[in-house]
C-alpha cells in the first residue's frame, strides 16, 4: 500500500490531514443534523447563538479558499497590489458594522429578499432581489471550486483538476443537504480555528528556519535603491523571466493594475503610441485602485452569505459585537497570506512559470515542503498537510454557507413563497435539500471551467457584483426613508447587471485567451480564434481600449454610483409610493430592542394580513 | 394599532425617529470618515509621494508595513469606538423614551 501511495507520488502526511479535515467535516454535519430539526434551525439556527460562535462562524465562512490561498498567490504573482485584498476582505466589515449590521438584524427577516419585501411590502422585489443571491453566490463558488481543484491536483499529481472539483462538490453538497444550517454554525465555528492554525504555525516553523517576513521582502530592491541588500541567512533562487521584477513587485502600480496598459503598449505599432500609453500608465493604476477598494469595502456588506449569519444574533447590539469580533478574527489572519507569497517569491519561483492549477495559487500548499531540502523531511510532510487540511477547511466552509443561502434563496423564497406558499414545513425542508442539490451541481460545472482564472481574481468580482447591488440597497433602505420599490430595484438591477455584464465580458475573453496561450501551433491558434470570434473580438478591443479594460474588470468605481443615483432619481419621481408605515419601518430598524417596537410592528402587519 | 400597545405617542412622532437616525449616522459617519481618509490617502502618497513610502522600516517598505500589518489595529480602533459609543447611544434612547413613559 506505501509503495503504491509513493508511486503515485502522493505525500501520506498530506493526504492523511487532508482526509482527517473532510472526515470531521462531514461527520460534524452528520451528528449536528439529528439537532436540527424545523426551518427555523435551518434557515437561521433558531436565532440563538451567541457572539463568540457567531463571529467564529461568519469568520469560518467568511476566509474562503481565496484568503487562504488566493491572497499567496496573488501577493507572489503581483506583489504590493495584491495586498489590498485582505486589507479590504476584513476591513470592509467596518461598512458593514457601521451602516448596515446593528439596523438589519433588529428589522427581523430570514434572508436579504425578506428583507427588501417587508421594507417595500413588495412580493415581486423579493423575486428581483433573490436573483442576486444567485449571480453572487455562483461568481462566489468559482473560486472555491478552483481552490477545491488545485488542492486535489496538489495531493493527488495524476489527478485532473475537474475531478478534484467534482468530489468536493459532492461532499459538501451532501453535507449542507443533511445539516442544514446549524449544522453548518458548529462546523464553521470550528473551521475558522483550524484555518488560523493552518495558516500560522507552519509560516511560524519555516520563517524560523528560512528567514523572516521582511527579510525576505529586504532582498527585493526598490526602484529607489541602487544596490541590492544582502541579508544574511536569506539565500534567494533566481527569478524566471516570467516574474515580474522587484522594482515593479514590491512598490506600488505593479502587474495587477496595469496589465492592462502593458497588453497595449506591446501591441502599439508606432513609438508615438507607446509613449502615450506609457504617460497613462499610472493614472490608470490609481483608477483600478481605488476602483478595487470601492468594490471589496461595499461588497463585504453585500454579500448574502454573511449577511444571512446577522440574523442568527439574538439583537441588534450582538450584530454590532459579532462585527468587531469578525474584524479582528479575520484581520489576525490576514497578517499571515502574504508572508507566504513574499517568502515564496524568494525560494519557491518556479511557479511563476507554471500555470492554472499548478501556479502561484498554490505557493501556501507548496511552501512548507522545503523544509524537506534543508533535513526536516517529516516537518515539511506534516507542515504541508497542515495547510492542506486548512485548504480544505477553507473552500469547504465557504462553499458550504453559500450552498446554504442559495438554497434558502431557492427553498424559502422561490419554492416557500412564489411557487407554493401552501408548502408545509416539511415540504420546505425537502426542497432545501434539492435546492442545495441542484446548485451543487450546477457551481460543479461552473468551477470545472475556470483553472485559468486566479481564485483571489474570482472572488474580487463577486465583490463588485455585490457592491453595485446589495451594498446600495440595504445601505440606502437603512438610512432614506424617502426610497421607494421602483427606486430601489431599478439601482440595484441596472447598477448590479452592468457590474455582472462587464466582469463577464472580461472573464469569458480572458478564459479564451489563456486557453489559446497553450496552442504553440500556429494554425492550431489561427483554428481556435476562427471557432471563437467573439472572444476575439472582446479581447482584440481591451487592447486597443486599455481605460475601457480597467472599467469593466473593476466596476465598481462606476457602478455603485450609478446604482446609487438611480434610486435616488427614481425614488423622487415615484415618491409617492413610499410606503404607508414608512415611520413605523424606520423606527423598527433604528430605535432600540428595549421599546419593543418590532412586536409591534409585527402584530399591526398582522392585522393588516400582511405578512 | 392594537389598543394594547404602550408605546407613547412620543415614540411614533417624526421628531423622535429623526433626532434617533441623525444621532446614530452621525456617529457612523464620522468613524466612515476616519477609515475613507485612510483609504484615500494612501493610493495618493503612492503616487505622489513613491520615494517616501518606498523607504525601508524594518526590512519592509514604508507603504507595505502600513497596508500589510497596521491597517488592520487601525481599523479594530475605529470599530471599538464605534461599538461603545453606538451602545451608549442606544441605551440612553431606550431611557429616554422609559422615562417619557412614565411621566
Amino acid at each position: 500500500m506505501n509503495a503504491l501511495v509513493a508511486a503515485a507520488g502522493i505525500d501520506p502526511w498530506i493526504a492523511v490531514c487532508s482526509l482527517v479535515t473532510v472526515v470531521i467535516t462531514v461527520g460534524m454535519g452528520f451528528w449536528t443534523a439529528g439537532k436540527s430539526k424545523s426551518a427555523g434551525d435551518f434557515f437561521v439556527a433558531g436565532r440563538s447563538v451567541s457572539v463568540g460562535w457567531n463571529a467564529s462562524a461568519i469568520s469560518g465562512e467568511y476566509l474562503s479558499a481565496a484568503s487562504f490561498m488566493g491572497v499567496a498567490g496573488m501577493v507572489m504573482a503581483t506583489g504590493y497590489d495584491a495586498l489590498w485584498y485582505p486589507v479590504c476582505y476584513a476591513c470592509g466589515y467596518l461598512f458593514l458594522l457601521l451602516f448596515i449590521a446593528g439596523p438589519l438584524r433588529r428589522f427581523g427577516a430570514y434572508t436579504i429578499p425578506d428583507f427588501a419585501e417587508g421594507r417595500y411590502d413588495s412580493p415581486m422585489f423579493r423575486k428581483i432581489a433573490v436573483c442576486f443571491v444567485l449571480f453572487i453566490g455562483f461568481f462566489y463558488t468559482m473560486p472555491q471550486m478552483k481552490g477545491a481543484g488545485t488542492t486535489l491536483a496538489y495531493i493527488f499529481p495524476g489527478l485532473p483538476y475537474w475531478a478534484g472539483v467534482v468530489v468536493v462538490g459532492a461532499v459538501i453538497t451532501l453535507n449542507v443537504s443533511l445539516g442544514g444550517m446549524k449544522g453548518i454554525t458548529l462546523v464553521q465555528a470550528f473551521q475558522y480555528w483550524l484555518k488560523v492554525f493552518a495558516i500560522t504555525l507552519p509560516i511560524f516553523v519555516l520563517a524560523a528556519v528560512v528567514g523572516q517576513y521582511q527579510q525576505h521582502l529586504a532582498v527585493n530592491q526598490t526602484a529607489q535603491e541602487t544596490t541590492v541588500t544582502a541579508v544574511p541567512g536569506i539565500e534567494r533562487k533566481a527569478l524566471p523571466a516570467k516574474a515580474p521584477k522587484d522594482e515593479a513587485w514590491i512598490a506600488p502600480f505593479g502587474k495587477l493594475t496595469t496589465k492592462a496598459v502593458d497588453a497595449s503598449i506591446a501591441a502599439a505599432s508606432t513609438p508615438e503610441e507607446k509613449t502615450a500609453l506609457e504617460a497613462n500608465k499610472k493614472p490608470y493604476s490609481l483608477l483600478y485602485t481605488y476602483s478595487l477598494i470601492i468594490a471589496l469595502v461595499c461588497g463585504t456588506a453585500g454579500l448574502p452569505h454573511i449577511l444571512v449569519r446577522f440574523y442568527t444574533n439574538p439583537d441588534g447590539v450582538a450584530a454590532k459585537r459579532t462585527t468587531m469580533w469578525v474584524m479582528i478574527l479575520i484581520g489576525v489572519f490576514y497578517v499571515f497570506p502574504p508572508v507566504y507569497g513574499v517568502i515564496g517569491r524568494s525560494l519557491t519561483p518556479e511557479l511563476y512559470d507554471a500555470v492554472g492549477a499548478k501556479g502561484t495559487d498554490k505557493v501556501v500548499l507548496e511552501l512548507p515542503t522545503l523544509l524537506a531540502g534543508r533535513d526536516h523531511p517529516l516537518l515539511g510532510s506534516v507542515l504541508s498537510g497542515i495547510t492542506c487540511a486548512g485548504a480544505f477547511a477553507a473552500f469547504m466552509s465557504t462553499f458550504s454557507g453559500l450552498l446554504v443561502s442559495m438554497s434558502s434563496a431557492l427553498a424559502h423564497d422561490i419554492y416557500g413563497r412564489m411557487l407554493r406558499p401552501t408548502s408545509s414545513p416539511e415540504q420546505r425542508l425537502k426542497a432545501f435539500k434539492w435546492s442545495a442539490l441542484i446548485v451543487g451541481v450546477v457551481a460543479v460545472g461552473l468551477g470545472s471551467q475556470v483553472e485559468a482564472l486566479e481564485i483571489n481574481f474570482m472572488v474580487g468580482q463577486a465583490f463588485a457584483i455585490a457592491a453595485a447591488s446589495y451594498f446600495p440597497l440595504l445601505f440606502m433602505s437603512v438610512w432614506w426613508r424617502g426610497m421607494t420599490m421602483r427606486g430601489a430595484a431599478t439601482g440595484m438591477l441596472v447598477g448590479g447587471l452592468s457590474a455582472l455584464a462587464s466582469i463577464t465580458l472580461t472573464s469569458v475573453s480572458d478564459v479564451a485567451v489563456a486557453k489559446a496561450k497553450k496552442l504553440t501551433d500556429a494554425a492550431e491558434l489561427a483554428a481556435y480564434w476562427a471557432d471563437h470570434p467573439l472572444a476575439k473580438g472582446i479581447a482584440d478591443f481591451w487592447v486597443a481600449h486599455p481605460l475601457a479594460r480597467i472599467l469593466c474588470e473593476q466596476p465598481a468605481i462606476w457602478a455603485v454610483p450609478l446604482s446609487i443615483l438611480l434610486m435616488i432619481f427614481v425614488s423622487k419621481a415615484t415618491a409617492a409610493t413610499v410606503p404607508a408605515d414608512i415611520r413605523m419601518k424606520m423606527l423598527v430598524l433604528h430605535a432600540p430592542e428595549a421599546l419593543g417596537l418590532k412586536q409591534e410592528y409585527i402584530k399591526e402587519h398582522e392585522g393588516l394580513g400582511g405578512h | 394599532m392594537s389598543e394594547s400597545s404602550p408605546t407613547p405617542e412620543a415614540i411614533h412622532s417624526d421628531a423622535f425617529l429623526a433626532r434617533l437616525m441623525r444621532d446614530q449616522l452621525k456617529l457612523s459617519i464620522a468613524c466612515a470618515l476616519c477609515f475613507a481618509v485612510a483609504l484615500v490617502a494612501l493610493p495618493l502618497l503612492n503616487y505622489y509621494q513613491p520615494a517616501f513610502m518606498a523607504q525601508r522600516v524594518f526590512g519592509f517598505t514604508l507603504t507595505w508595513l502600513i497596508l500589510g500589518v497596521l491597517f488592520f489595529p487601525f481599523v479594530w480602533i475605529i470599530s471599538y469606538v464605534f461599538i461603545k459609543r453606538s451602545i451608549a447611544l442606544e441605551d440612553a434612547e431606550a431611557q429616554a423614551a422609559k422615562d417619557g413613559l412614565t411621566k
